[in-house]
């Protein structure tokens, strides 16, 4: 039977949200403004690992290829924020490429809301198709996360080839103002802050109704075995499709964030790197716990920026044997092993390290 | 045998593997409320014929109906999951990670599309429904337990207990009793017996003892054929039927009692 009473253990984990909402939101008061900027793209990135975590950590469909989700969100905004600083003539590298007129599909973005829904329904829908054609043909495991990985290649490609319609290589940049406020100044930015902290909270918020709703049994049910959830009578496919398409909206809302903190979008922030730097935060945070994965995001770029600022050399060797330490020793990163000291034995099991190992 | 009550029916069934026919010409009538043993050698291809019938395997040739006149041979395997066929695999398959309630509450019967699971309330009926078979089960101290953690012959409960919550009209059991002590043997056989009164139930099994025990009706398979079908005293006294288990004339099947 479910109890619904106030456990200890849930009193603390109510404390702790209570902290955590209250250091979001108290953060602009101690920082300075750089730092609060770097802060306001970390809270952007770990949008995308909750997005992430939805996906691989409880349905177990490892996806390499996020930062193409993350990258078309952020050049949905990008076009918007383009076309409102060019104020009504050519962009600039449209001109520079011989465009004499502005291409039909970059007319809409002129519009905010347009650009910000399709910032969310164009990775949606691209993670829908991807799914449709792999899910429903049952390729899954390593096949999937390879497919995944070539999406990047073609999209970074098409990217930089279709210099006239996306800025090549150098991406879009050149912003000046967002909805007519200055993106520089330092009350914009502080705007821009609040706006996502809010959005990750709601997208917190909305990941923690979906994996505590009976859909989010069923993907774990999934993740554990997925012909076993087909002889019950669950269509795995639907499953991991819907899955995998809000893990990639919320990576498009990551995106659009990210461009108005750091104001520029290039093909290199969505390429292969990146993307795999986006799973190393899930993983290490905790993956298949929602707190672990934005922890992970925010914790591992705020060490990424302090050890890039005095060793700028030896980040990525910090990194590669973090990620190692954690896939040999901590299969459910941080948060597993804090959860290992912290709560009783009542629901742990051998069984459950097998299956993280199992997922990787 | 009426044609009405046949609620399944398997129509000269092949199925091949790379050219190896696992299953021949098999044919199959399960009436309504039918307690069916499916008894052979090893290879015999008995799991392959519920392979077939829950989706899992696609035969070559021949043709599954169920409830008269619709062919599942051509359906998913969620599809013919929900029309009303359960499966219980040989190895216990529960969900290792979901606690055994959450295991109950996704088998329970229930729209399973994604938009009914996303706003799918607990009512209390449900959980009076879970709480139920928990008992039934005798796991009710261990529903917040990782299903994981349990000990084999619990799983294998847990898995009838969701398989009973799915309300098939066809139940599907590959070897139930297996690694079960002869007190879960005999509770097992007795619930089979209950189950049978409104719904329908094909057994794979070795244990002799247990056919015995319980079997009205055993269907005998050799090479993927149909060797013998009858009450179990018939098959007892079939001269083939004592040949293919001991691989010589003898007329007790019953010295099979291991896994034959």
């Amino acid at each position: 039977m479910q109890l619904r009473t106030l456990t200890p253990q849930k009193i603390y984990i109510l404390i702790g949200y209570a902290v955590a909402a209250t250091a979001l939101f108290c953060a602009p008061m101690v920082l300075s403004d750089f730092r609060l900027n770097l802060l306001a793209k970390f809270l952007a990135f770990a949008i995308v690992a909750l997005g992430l975590d939805l996906i691989w950590g409880y349905t177990g469909i490892l996806s390499l290829g996020h930062g193409v989700f993350f990258g078309l969100g952020a050049y949905a905004m990008g076009m918007y924020l383009k076309l409102e600083a060019s104020g009504g003539r050519l962009p600039d590298f449209m001109d520079w490429s011989g465009l004499s007129a502005l291409p039909w599909f970059w007319k809409p973005f002129e519009s905010f809301p347009f650009a910000i829904a399709m910032g969310i329904l164009i990775p949606a829908l691209l993670a829908l198709i991807l799914g449709f054609f792999t899910f429903r043909n049952r390729i899954r495991g390593v096949y999937f996360t390879i497919l995944t990985q070539a999406l990047v290649i073609i999209t970074v490609t098409l990217f930089i080839g279709q210099q006239k319609f996306t800025g090549g290589t150098n991406g879009l940049t050149g912003f000046t103002t967002v909805l007519g406020h200055s993106i520089g100044s330092p009350d914009t930015k502080r705007m821009l802050y609040w706006v996502t902290a809010i959005v990750l909270i709601a997208a917190f918020v909305l990941c923690r109704f979906l994996v505590k709703s009976r859909f989010g049994k069923v993907l774990r049910a999934i993740r554990d075995g997925e012909n076993r959830a087909r002889f019950i009578g669950y269509n795995p496919a639907v499953y991991q499709m819907i899955a995998f398409a809000i893990s990639a909206g919320l990576a498009g809302v990551a995106g659009m964030l990210f461009v108005l903190h750091v104001g520029i979008i290039s093909p290199s922030t969505m390429a292969i790197v990146p993307s795999i730097e986006m799973v190393l935060w899930v993983a290490i945070g905790g993956r298949g716990t929602l707190i672990g994965a934005a922890l992970g995001a925010v914790l591992l770029n705020y060490a990424k920026s302090a050890f890039s600022e005095s060793y700028p050399d030896a980040w990525l060797f910090f990194l590669g044997a973090l990620f190692v330490i954690v896939v040999v020793f901590l299969p459910k990163g941080a948060v597993g092993l804090f959860r290992k000291w912290k709560l009783p034995k009542r629901r742990r099991t051998e069984h459950e390290q097998q299956v993280g190992h199992s997922t990787v | 045998m009426s044609n009405k009550s046949v609620i399944l029916q398997c129509e000269a069934v092949t199925v091949e593997f790379d050219g190896f026919k696992a299953v021949q010409g098999m044919h199959l009538a399960l009436e309504k409320g039918e307690l069916r043993f499916l008894i052979g050698p090893n290879g015999a291809g008995k799991t392959t014929i519920l392979d077939v019938i829950c989706g899992k395997v696609k035969p070559s040739s021949g043709k599954v109906l169920f409830s008269g006149d619709v062919d599942i041979t051509r359906k998913k395997e969620h599809q013919i999951a929900e029309l009303g066929i359960g499966r219980k695999f040989q190895t216990p398959s529960i969900f290792p990670t979901l606690t055994v309630f959450e295991n109950l509450e996704i088998a329970m019967k229930q729209n399973r599309s994604v938009f009914s699971t996303l706003w799918a309330k607990m009512r209390t009926e449900d959980e009076d429904r879970i709480h139920n078979q928990l008992v039934m089960i005798g796991l009710e101290d261990k529903a917040q337990w990782r299903a994981g953690g349990l000990s084999h012959g619990e799983k294998q409960w847990l898995e009838i207990g969701m398989m009973l919550l799915q309300e098939p009209e066809i139940l599907l059991l590959d070897e139930p009793v297996a690694g079960m002590t002869d007190k879960e043997t005999d509770k097992t056989g007795e619930l089979l017996h209950e189950i049978a009164r409104q719904q329908s139930i094909v057994v794979v099994e070795h244990d002799m003892e247990f056919v015995r025990n319980f079997a009205s009706k055993v269907t005998v398979m050799h090479e993927g054929k149909l060797l013998k079908e009858g009450t179990m005293d018939e098959v007892q006294g079939d001269d083939r039927v004592a040949e293919v288990y001991l691989g010589k004339k003898r007329r007790d099947v019953d010295v099979s009692r291991s896994t034959a």
